[in-house]
């Protein structure tokens, strides 16, 4: 009986726990779709402000929102977009044209030239069936194709288009800047309507364009900062985590939202969240600690607790070299070591194969019980395995001419990484250890 | 066309000078011959036919009507002629006045008076027709050569139609008339003159055909009509005319003058029959002649060719018998007027690959009348017959070496399927007459039909109109109007919003409008250079002055011109910038080394009735090619002499000439230069307040600090405007109670913040901490190293030591790195490639002072 119904509730829990991930998970990975704005009110009625006169009235426009990554540039277009596909006028009336990005954007990355862009422009405006199966010849026909149609249109009775350029920056290295003087020059002249967004996260974009281009863009620039202190940062995280009240189970939802309440409050959660704040004030890095803390969610352990968050924490901020040497053998760390011995010796200079073999070479002498004296080969196959991870790096290119005991290496790690790395790593001899800690204990 | 820019042409005059003006030393002439040389025809034109004349445009000759020829006292060739004017040639904003479909081969009687009606004679390309109809009629259907056949129904002076005059209707129908008269004559005698037995017996059967019952006259009419109408046969004719230029032939000509006048009644009777026919073509010659002319000057003129000759009359006499047959069965099946076009084609087809089967044609016509049912069986003879006689021909063709017959042949079967094409096309063509006449044919020629049908619509279905305009979809919802002060402030300090006159640019105005309108005037050609910085008015104020030209010409004011506008911007490549002005200039599209020689051409040959071309040439520096030759063309041809043609350049750099241009283009350019300066406040605001009146939006000092922060700034009147405009936005934004609201200080203040405030001490002090801390370090190691770049490595053991300092737990190697990535992301830093890791250098995208100041403030 009793068993019984201890099935009965985990089934249920089961069921509610896999729907918690979900939404979670669908949120903090799509992290346009359904996610709330924070912090960017103003940002919001102003883009949509500017976007609704063009709608509406038929004025064309030119903006950029300029924020670093993760501040939720696209987030708050993807917001005003929505808004305005859902006002019945503007529904019927808009073309979107999307240059690069998630899902029919214009995107620097994707249009790496103007000839691609315009394609794109036309395939995305329909023109295409316009012209039947004509195939454009030329990039110049395509351009005076385009410029052409946009030109028939005027302000009261075409339909408005929104042009939208992700990765704008890298539009800016397009030759001559052709597609964005035309772009910017038709919202600046009696045409079709259109607006004109460009995003990017570089805050020099202004200086980048060319007099005339700069000249024909508006200026208007909306500017995304991740302008909020700690205690919103928190009432974030609590937004994020919690259930929405559309919730299927209700008492597991006002179970859990409890909880999350319960978290926000708790010290060691604060330790852990101001820490990631300090770093970075990012969105996308609070939903990718979040996703590792909810993975952590099962049926027996239904409610995320602090050291879940202190434990994903932890595999956050882990150093990644470090990582890396901790799973070397011994006398790879043994070089390492001599690597960082030569580091210090020589104030950073580089050094090749046989000083790295030398320095190696006196340790065993002198110093060494545990270690076993190795053969040149073998040293340089250790050194090399070195090479391939990364952790050693030529200053130039391998050619084929010089010998590979004497090609001027560069260590990629940091001293500080490798008596990091050595205090955690297991069974590690003392008397490396003890080599590592002082290049002249040997003495 | 294209052979004819081939191969060479000579000119010369026909007959001898009909008076000659001794004061101006010219003398008249009635005709001119073109003799070509590569194909060994002569053509004849003659005062009061109508001729095509080479035009900008290959693909578009002119259409014009010959009314006088002369030489002049240095031996040039002179035409008069009254110019026909083209569809394509009306601006397309004239068209409308039309309101209705044109066809390609209606054209106007062109009473323009700003046209050169003085040419010179080389520039004609060959004869055609042109009929003139009222102005309700319908186009008769053409079978044939639509190249050669042209329609006016109404007169175009430059700004509205008008119905033709009776005058010129009834004198063009005059002009028509004659010319079939006189083709006529010269065909009859020359028959008589070069005589072969064939010829001979053929001749008694022209003769014979003048004067044949009504019934016959009208389809021999319709086929000579047909026939006449290839180009080849009017080529044959002038041959013949050109053989003959005997004091004897001018007295035959005469004496045939009788049958002559019969010959007109016949063509007036067709013409009027035309009307309600719909069914083609016009004057008519009895055109048998014309074959046998044809077949005449091919035996004289190249003995070689002799054999094929041979096998062709042997082949003619054969299908003699099945052709008389032939014709019976047109005569009498009911069907001859409404006739397949394909079958008809056919016989015409047949009819030019036998010279003399015309002939046979006549004579046949007076056998006597044959029974329906005979018919049918004939018909399917013929048909039959036909068609192996075109396969025979098919396979003798090359034999025959007669390039021109061939080409002849080929571009008659070419128009006839063009035809069968518009058969297809017209709803109202009677299918089932056309099958009922397929029926008759034999199984194979039915097949040849149904195979090209399909074929053809298919093509028809695919191919698409050459300039296909594309188009934005119309707004369902229309778009509002402005509703509130502030609304309608906006709309109009929006820089697309063109204002009726440019304040401030009056001067510059007056200086550009003055150079372009004395140009004008005199006919010649000139280059003008504009420069000054973005947003200064240069492209609106050009714009501006071509508007008032514009009206001015369409006043009369002034002579008309066109208007070419290119900008470098807009084109994918320097070399494009000829297509588009050829695009512009003629409807061409060509490739861009084509059309550079075309446009040469254009511009250095004078042109008979080409307008002065403006040409406004923006962002000029980005026509800058290493070997110049693109602004080195554009610069040269206003030069020349005939050009006719005005640039007005356009870019930012005042030196552009001196910097960019090598001197040879420099020079050309030449020193009419201006350069717009810079807007001062009091003009940028009045600009402001010029586009505001009668709005009342703005505090008159909100506007002033505008003005003199841009004028500072930039003196850029975009700026200005959008910094406005931005303004109103705000105002709007701001205001809490429905009542009316002006713009004021603080709102143009913040708009001019928002724009022009560095966007990094905001970024630095958005920053999250340990990006704080990042910068500090970078400082830190710049003091300690004393040069402005540090590798990561290094600022991060400053980083770990301010961290230190804080009481902050030391970030990882890895954090660090990412902390640096973000930042050079923003381009607070500069970064190297991020391969380098831990020795990857680092530089601050700003100074060391901003840093320190946005950091310092908190």
């Amino acid at each position: 009986m009793n068993k019984r119904k201890l099935k009965e509730s985990s089934a249920e829990s089961a069921e509610s726990i896999s729907q918690v991930q979900k939404i979670l998970r669908e949120r903090f990975c799509h992290h346009c779709a359904a996610g709330k704005l924070f912090g960017m009110e103003q940002q919001y009625r102003h883009l949509l402000e500017l976007l609704k006169r063009t709608m509406v009235h038929g004025e064309s426009n030119s903006a950029l929102i300029i924020g670093p990554r993760g501040s939720g540039k696209t987030t708050l277009l993807n917001h005003v977009l929505k808004e305005l596909r859902e006002m019945k006028q503007v529904r019927e009336d808009l073309l979107e044209v999307h240059l690069n990005g998630k899902n029919p954007f214009l995107s620097g990355l994707l249009q790496t030239n103007d000839r691609v862009a315009l394609k794109e422009i036309t395939r995305q405006l329909q023109l295409e069936n316009v012209v039947g199966d004509k195939v454009f010849g030329s990039f110049a026909e395509n351009l005076a194709f385009l410029l052409e149609a946009l030109r028939k249109g005027n302000r009261t009775s075409s339909c408005p288009i929104l042009f939208v350029l992700d990765e704008f920056d890298l539009f800016v290295h397009h030759k001559n800047q052709t597609l964005l003087y035309n772009l910017f020059d038709i919202s600046q002249s009696a045409q079709t309507p259109v607006t004109v967004l460009g995003l990017t996260c570089r805050q020099d974009i202004l200086e980048l364009l060319e007099k005339r281009v700069k000249s024909r863009f508006s200026h208007r620039q909306i500017y995304l900062m991740n302008s909020f202190d700690f205690k919103q940062y928190i009432k974030i995280f609590k937004k994020q985590l919690s259930l929405p009240a559309e919730f299927p189970d209700e008492s597991f939802a006002e179970k859990w939202n409890n909880n999350v309440q319960h978290l926000s409050e708790d010290k060691t959660v604060q330790d852990v969240l101001q820490k990631l704040f300090h770093h970075s004030k990012d969105l996308r890095s609070l939903h990718l600690l979040l996703m590792l803390a909810v993975s952590a969610v099962t049926v027996h352990h239904p409610l995320l607790t602090a050291a879940d968050l202190q434990e994903a924490s932890r595999q956050y901020s882990t150093d990644s070299k470090a990582n890396i040497v901790h799973g070397l053998s011994v006398l790879e760390i043994c070089l390492i070591i001599a690597m960082k011995h030569l580091n210090e010796v020589y104030d950073g200079e580089p050094f090749n194969f046989q000083m790295v073999y030398n320095e190696f070479q006196k340790f065993i002498q002198r110093k060494a019980h545990s270690m076993y004296n190795f053969e040149k080969p073998v040293v340089m196959k250790a050194f090399e395995h070195l090479l391939q991870l990364e952790l050693v790096q030529p200053l130039e290119r391998p050619s084929a001419r010089a010998q590979r005991e004497y090609v001027l290496m560069k260590l990629l790690l940091d001293s500080s990484q490798i008596m990091d790395a050595l205090q955690v790593y297991p069974n590690c001899p003392t008397d490396v250890k003890q080599w590592a800690a002082s290049s002249l204990s040997w003495l | 066309m294209n052979t004819r820019q081939q191969s060479k042409l000579i000119y010369s005059w026909y007959g001898k000078p009909l008076g000659s003006d001794r004061k101006l030393r010219t003398s008249q002439y009635k005709g001119i011959l073109i003799t070509s040389e590569s194909s060994k025809t002569e053509t004849c034109i003659q005062v009061g036919d109508f001729i095509l004349v080479e035009g900008a445009n290959a693909d578009q000759p002119y259409v014009a009507q010959l009314m006088d020829l002369y030489e002049d006292g240095a031996q040039h060739k002179h035409a008069v002629v009254q110019w026909f004017c083209r569809l394509e040639e009306i601006p397309q904003n004239k068209r409308k006045l039309l309101k209705r479909e044109i066809s390609a081969q209606e054209v106007f009687f062109d009473q323009v008076l700003g046209y050169d009606t003085d040419i010179a004679a080389e520039t004609i390309i060959k004869s055609i027709m042109v009929l003139p109809l009222h102005l309700g009629e319908e186009l008769p259907l053409i079978k044939l050569n639509k190249e050669q056949t042209f329609y006016v129904k109404q007169s175009w002076d430059g700004k509205c139609f008008k119905v033709l005059s009776p005058d010129t209707f009834s004198k063009l129908k005059e002009a028509n008339k004659k010319r079939g008269v006189i083709t006529n004559s010269s065909k009859a005698f020359i028959s008589s003159d070069i005589l072969t037995p064939v010829k001979k017996e053929m001749e008694s059967v022209v003769r014979s055909a003048t004067k044949p019952k009504k019934i016959d006259m009208e389809i021999e009419s319709k086929h000579s009509a047909s026939k006449s109408s290839l180009a080849k046969e009017r080529h044959s004719q002038r041959v013949a005319n050109s053989d003959i230029k005997t004091p004897t032939a001018r007295k035959k000509l005469e004496l045939n003058s009788p049958t002559r006048s019969k010959g007109r009644l016949l063509g007036c009777e067709v013409l009027g029959l035309l009307d309600d026919d719909c069914d083609a073509i016009a004057p008519l010659e009895p055109s048998a002649t014309k074959r046998k002319v044809k077949f005449t000057s091919d035996i004289l003129g190249s003995p070689p060719k002799i054999p094929c000759s041979n096998d062709k009359s042997k082949s003619t006499s054969e299908t003699a018998e099945h052709c008389q047959r032939f014709s019976d069965t047109m005569r009498l099946s009911p069907y001859t007027k409404v006739k397949d076009f394909g079958d008809k084609d056919r016989n015409l087809r047949e009819k030019d690959d036998f010279p003399s089967l015309g002939g046979y044609q006549k004579q046949s016509s007076q056998s006597p009348v044959l029974t329906p049912r005979s018919r049918r069986t004939c018909a399917q003879k013929t048909s039959a017959l036909i068609a192996e006689q075109i396969s025979l021909l098919k396979s003798h063709g090359k034999l025959a070496a007669e390039e021109d017959f061939l080409s002849g042949s080929d571009s008659s079967y070419s128009s006839s399927s063009e035809e069968e094409d518009d058969d297809d096309d017209v709803p109202c063509t009677p299918e089932k007459k056309t099958k009922s006449s397929r029926i008759f044919s034999t199984p194979k020629s039915s097949r040849k039909s149904a195979v090209h049908t399909p074929a053809k619509t298919l093509r028809k279905t695919v191919r698409t109109p050459r300039n296909a305009t594309p188009e934005i979809p119309k707004r369902i919802q229309a778009a509002q109007e402005p509703a509130s002060v502030l609304e309608e402030a906006r709309l109009r300090l929006h820089v697309s919003a063109i204002p009726e006159s440019l304040p401030c640019r009056e001067e510059e105005f007056q200086d550009i409008y003055n150079f372009v309108e004395s140009k004008l005037i005199d006919g010649t050609g000139g280059c003008m250079y504009i420069s000054g910085v973005p947003g200064t008015g240069k492209t609106a104020t050009v714009h501006e002055v071509i508007r008032c030209l514009q009206q001015a010409a369409e006043n009369d004011e002034l002579p008309p011109f066109q208007f070419v506008e290119i900008n470098g911007m807009k084109l994918t490549d320097p070399h494009q910038a000829y297509v588009q002005i050829l695009e512009f200039l003629t409807g061409q599209k060509v490739t861009a080394t084509h059309a550079a020689v075309l446009l040469a051409k254009l511009f250095s040959t004078p042109g008979p009735k080409r307008k002065t071309t403006v040409l406004i040439v923006d962002e000029l520096d980005l026509l800058w090619t290493r070997k110049q030759n693109v602004m080195y063309n554009l610069f040269d041809w206003p030069t020349q002499r005939h050009s006719k043609l005005i640039i007005l350049a356009i870019a930012n750099t005042m030196d552009l000439p001196e910097r960019i241009m090598m001197n040879r283009v420099a020079s050309r350019l030449g020193l009419t230069r201006m350069s717009f300066q810079p807007y001062t406040y009091k003009q940028l605001q009045q600009i402001v307040s010029s586009r505001l009146k009668g709005v009342n939006a703005f505090e008159e000092d909100a506007v002033q600090l505008v003005s003199r922060k841009v004028a500072a700034l930039s003196g850029d009147a975009r700026r200005c405007l959008d910094i406005c405009r931005r303004a109103t936005e705000i105002c709007e934004f701001t205001r809490q109670k429905r009542a009316p609201e002006m713009v004021r200080m603080a709102h143009v203040t913040e708009a001019i913040d928002e724009m022009f405030s560095s966007p990094y001490v905001n970024a630095i002090r958005n920053a999250s901490l340990h990006e704080q801390i990042f910068l500090k370090a970078i400082l830190a190691e710049f003091r300690r190293a004393g040069v402005e770049e540090a590798t990561v490595q290094q600022i991060y053991h400053h980083h770990v030591a301010l961290c230190r300092v804080e009481g902050l737990q030391s970030p990882t190697v890895s954090e660090t790195m990412a902390i640096c990535s973000r930042l050079g992301a923003c381009r607070l830093l500069l970064l190297e490639a991020s391969s380098k890791y831990l020795h990857m250098r680092v530089r601050l995208n700003l100074s060391q002072d901003d840093v320190m100041y946005a950091l310092r403030e908190e």
